[in-house]
């Protein structure tokens, strides 16, 4: 116990452990919630009067709290990394539908008008139109998701240390060692930046049109309540 | 036996009314816990985001500030406060301030770059002061998105101050937290019942003073 990174025993894992670990919980859900959204957004948007209460429904889902959630699904998954992962894939989803929803939206009808023009058919002008004009919208959505979800995995520590790097604020408080507290909080938030930075690569990447340096393609624009900047955190 | 068998005897329950830890009681901490928080994250946010708004200037310092904040872990965050400070009001109040300036931070820095630039010039041209302009001019435009940001920030509070039981504090994350060692699947339903409802009541709040504050021009755009 003497080397900044060595770990107490009963947590089973070595530091970069727990961070392999964390960051599977984190990303597995944001995935889930994306393949999920994907559909229910393409919906929402073929057919308007489903998005009110869509959006009703999401806005009640993400009211409800992690660690209540969390309880709650014991009784059918366990306390199981599967049981921290399915309140986060549902968070995610709350979050992308919006965002995908605005995105896909957003896309001019001049530029519908001339992909169908140019023969593209309804699954086509979706995958190679629709999609990447909106990958700003949904990027911004992604980031969103994926900053809170490394953010909640700790939470998951309370329900027999499904929590990664979460489980060493548990060690730390019950051994009196603060330094493993910092290095769930600094490692918990060096995990969510470095993340965030590489989706915002992946953005420069996916969408080459876009000035450098323009304004953030923020989603969170509209008072929509699930896609503001800044969702996140033990809830 | 579903989860609405278990709200149903939660509530049902006569001895979770009254005494110290009875739902009145709860609620009202936890009210408490959310009022100051985002009364201290609004009185943080709120300035610094009409400012850089409408000046245009500091935007990406913003940007920045908000990614960082939004990084932080707001679980590991009250640990860590919690070994620092002890225990208190402090070391929750820390992580739900954390949790909340962002989004009304970058919601009311872009909804007052949102506004058209043309109303702000013609007040300018008339001889408004900057502070008339922002207060008279963009603010009533921005207004609906600000509140969404505001509205976005009362939610999440609400239902993370849930956390502050950890650290040997009230409010309804107590029924969650005391249910979990006690194995007791009723309080946890009935106390994750409260927070969503406190949650949706806070929705509503603020659909309804989006009515009230919110001039109807302007409603009608939106």
């Amino acid at each position: 116990m003497n080397g900044l990174f060595d770990l107490p025993s009963d947590l089973q894992h070595s530091y970069l452990g727990l961070v392999g670990l964390h960051l599977r919980e984190a990303l597995i859900p944001v995935l889930a919630g994306l393949l999920l959204a994907l559909p229910v957004a393409q919906l929402c948007v073929r057919l308007r009067w489903l998005y009110p209460p869509v959006l009703g429904v999401t806005t009640v889902l993400y009211a409800i709290p992690s660690l209540a959630f969390f309880v709650v699904l014991i009784d059918y998954t366990g306390q199981t990394e599967t049981t921290v992962m399915i309140p986060l894939a549902v968070y995610s989803l709350v979050v992308f539908v919006p965002a995908i929803v605005d995105g896909v939206r957003s896309v001019p009808q001049e530029t519908l008008d001339a992909a169908t023009a140019m023969g593209l058919g309804p699954v086509r002008r979706y995958l190679q139109v629709q999609l990447p004009i909106a990958a700003p919208a949904i990027i911004a959505g992604l980031r969103v998701a994926t900053v809170s979800s490394i953010s909640l995995v700790s939470v998951g520590m309370l329900i027999g240390n499904q929590g990664a790097l979460g489980n060493l604020l548990y060690d730390g408080m019950s051994y009196g060692r603060p330094r493993l507290v910092w290095l769930s909080v600094i490692g918990t938030a060096v995990l969510a930046t470095v993340v965030d930075a590489l989706l915002v690569l992946l953005r420069r990447i996916l969408t080459p049109w876009m000035p450098r340096g323009a304004r953030r393609p923020s989603a969170g624009n509209r008072p929509e309540p699930a896609v503001t900047a800044g969702k996140g955190a033990a809830r | 036996m579903n989860v609405l068998h278990f709200v149903g005897a939660f509530f049902g329950d006569s001895a979770h009314w009254h005494g110290y830890d009875g739902i009145p009681t709860r609620l009202l901490e936890h009210l408490r816990y959310s009022l100051i928080a985002l009364g201290v994250a609004a009185a943080v946010g709120l300035p610094a985001g009409l400012l850089t708004g409408h000046t245009g200037r500091g935007g990406n310092v913003l940007a920045f500030i908000a990614t960082a904040a939004r990084a932080l872990p707001s679980f590991g965050l009250l640990v860590l406060m919690f070994i620092l400070f002890g225990f208190g009001l402090v070391p929750v109040m820390i992580p739900l301030v954390v949790l909340a300036v962002p989004p009304i931070l970058v919601t009311t820095y872009e909804a007052m770059r949102s506004v058209d630039p043309s109303p702000v010039d013609a007040a300018r041209g008339m001889g408004m002061s900057e502070a008339r302009i922002l207060f008279q001019v963009e603010l009533p435009v921005a207004l609906p998105v600000v509140l969404g940001g505001l509205r976005t920030a009362a939610v999440q509070i609400v239902s993370t101050a849930t956390i502050a039981a950890y650290v040997s504090l009230g409010g309804l994350g107590r029924y969650i937290m005391d249910g979990l060692y006690q194995h007791d699947y009723e309080k946890v339903v009935g106390g994750a019942t409260l927070v969503a409802a406190l949650a949706l009541v806070t929705l509503a709040l603020f659909w309804a003073a989006g009515r009230l504050t919110v001039s109807p021009g302007v409603r009608r755009r939106g």
